[in-house]
């Protein structure tokens, strides 16, 4: 196409209005990470399968690099930076660094998005429902177990926030 | 990604219109957990992409009225999984559709995009032609029915015209002396494609019928109408021998999931392990 389209989209991402300019051949998981500098969610398999992109689009545990930035037009969006940081961490990712469920750290962000998906649908789940929460997130070192472990902690104290 | 246009009508009229300038170059964007996986391998490279989620017409739902129950193109798996109506009355669906992908993958993909993607091993499919589901299509030149068994038509093939799309899914109620169930076999047990997709149906007439995906160019359907899987004298060797010539209907092939061998084989333990399933729940509801 000798005219290259270009979209103008309106995106709430971690409670921050934007509006922005993207080509239609751009994923929502290109934009956070290459013109937001939302650099959480993150990109490995790019169908769909492991989970690295995991965030909440509308409440709703998604893959970012399955959805067209263009797409994604009035979404509120929220990524792992939205559940909190470095001096604030959300009794999730705490429970992950206390349970030592995080080795390299790349499939953390998507694993603690849908953990937190499944906690918001799910207050009480059980290590079943866990495991099927967690099934379209894949961790290369550090193994389920530990990971696991944490979201049931989370699960079983009930001091989560709903973000 | 190759680059394209992006169009996102409203409405039926303004879609329809979008159709006919960009035909046969386009494709239709549903939940996209299909699409995008093949425009970026390449496989499809249209100039248009059309998304039909603004739709007014296409919303999606479930409804249940009078003898059947209807569902909306754009209906979710993670609707359709969660929804009463299909749990009570279509369980075997609800657990087909929890089977697809992920909750990530269930949150976006479409009824109509995994009927439309027409894969050999689509986890909706068997289920559906279990209970003999109608897709009704829509184009500018109006609207018709086709029963599910002539809607995918081969892999990735459809009888859907190049300006046609899918409004709907429709369902008769099922009699109340069956009783159906789902089976799948994977490799693991999360965001894999099915080995093989297996439903079985009985009833209190003696018929059984299963229905068989990922081992044939298209999911269908086999029967045997003699009550000799529904009867409680028959031994298990018998009914497994039943059920091995039954599934002698199957023309599974080799691939990265399973030889073609296995999956013979393994079309015998599934059918009886959804048989017994489907006895059971036959029987609670006596």
């Amino acid at each position: 196409m000798e005219n290259q389209a270009i979209y103008s989209i309106s995106l709430i991402v971690n409670q921050k209005p934007y509006s922005i300019k993207v080509l239609p051949e751009h994923t929502l998981l290109d934009v956070l990470r290459d013109q937001l500098d939302i650099t959480g969610p993150k990109e490995c398999c790019g169908v769909g399968e492991c989970g690295a992109c995991t965030i909440l689009m509308n409440g709703k545990a998604v893959n970012a690099c399955l959805i067209l930035a263009v797409e994604a037009d009035g979404s509120n969006l929220v990524t792992i930076e939205g559940l909190g940081g470095k001096d604030n961490l959300s009794p999730l990712q705490q429970a992950f660094v206390d349970a030592g469920a995080v080795q390299c750290g790349f499939c953390t962000p998507g694993m603690i998005m849908a953990a937190q998906y499944l906690i918001n649908t799910n207050p009480n789940p059980t290590e079943e429902d866990v495991r099927l929460g967690l099934e379209g997130n894949l961790c290369r070192c550090t193994g389920y177990s530990r990971i696991i472990q944490a979201v049931l902690s989370v699960a079983q104290n009930k001091e989560h926030n709903v973000p | 990604m190759r680059t394209f246009s992006y169009l996102r009508p409203t409405n039926l009229s303004t879609l329809f219109a979008m159709i006919q300038k960009s035909a046969p170059d386009y494709r239709l964007l549903a939940g996209g957990t299909d699409l995008l996986v093949r425009l970026k391998s390449g496989k499809f490279s249209p100039n248009t992409i059309i998304d039909i989620k603004g739709v007014t017409e296409l919303q999606s739902g479930i409804n249940m009225e009078g003898s059947t129950l209807t569902i909306g193109a754009l209906t979710n798996m993670a609707t359709l999984e969660s929804e009463k109506s299909i749990l009570e009355t279509y369980p075997a669906l609800a657990e087909a559709v929890h089977n697809v992908g992920s909750i990530q993958i269930r949150n976006r993909a479409s009824i109509a995009g995994n009927l439309c993607n027409a894969s050999p091993a689509a986890d909706s499919a068997p289920a559906l032609l279990i209970y003999d589901a109608r897709v009704t299509c829509i184009s500018a030149r109006g609207e018709r029915q086709l029963p599910l068994a002539e809607f995918i038509v081969g892999p990735g093939k459809t009888a859907l015209a190049v300006d046609e799309l899918v409004k709907e899914i429709i369902l008769p109620i099922p009699a109340a002396n069956q009783a159906a169930a789902f089976t799948r076999l994977t490799r693991r047990k999360g965001v894999d494609l099915a080995t093989i997709s297996l439903c079985c149906q009985v009833n209190t007439s003696g018929i059984t019928r299963f229905a068989l995906g990922a081992v044939g160019p298209v999911p269908f359907i086999v029967e045997e109408k003699e009550g000799i899987l529904t009867s409680g004298t028959v031994s298990l060797e018998d009914k497994k021998a039943c059920i091995s010539e039954l599934m002698e209907k199957a023309t599974p092939i080799s691939d990265v999931r399973a030889s073609k061998e296995y999956r013979q084989a393994m079309l015998t333990v599934l059918g009886l392990r959804a048989l017994s399933t489907a006895l059971e729940r036959l029987k609670a509801i006596q």
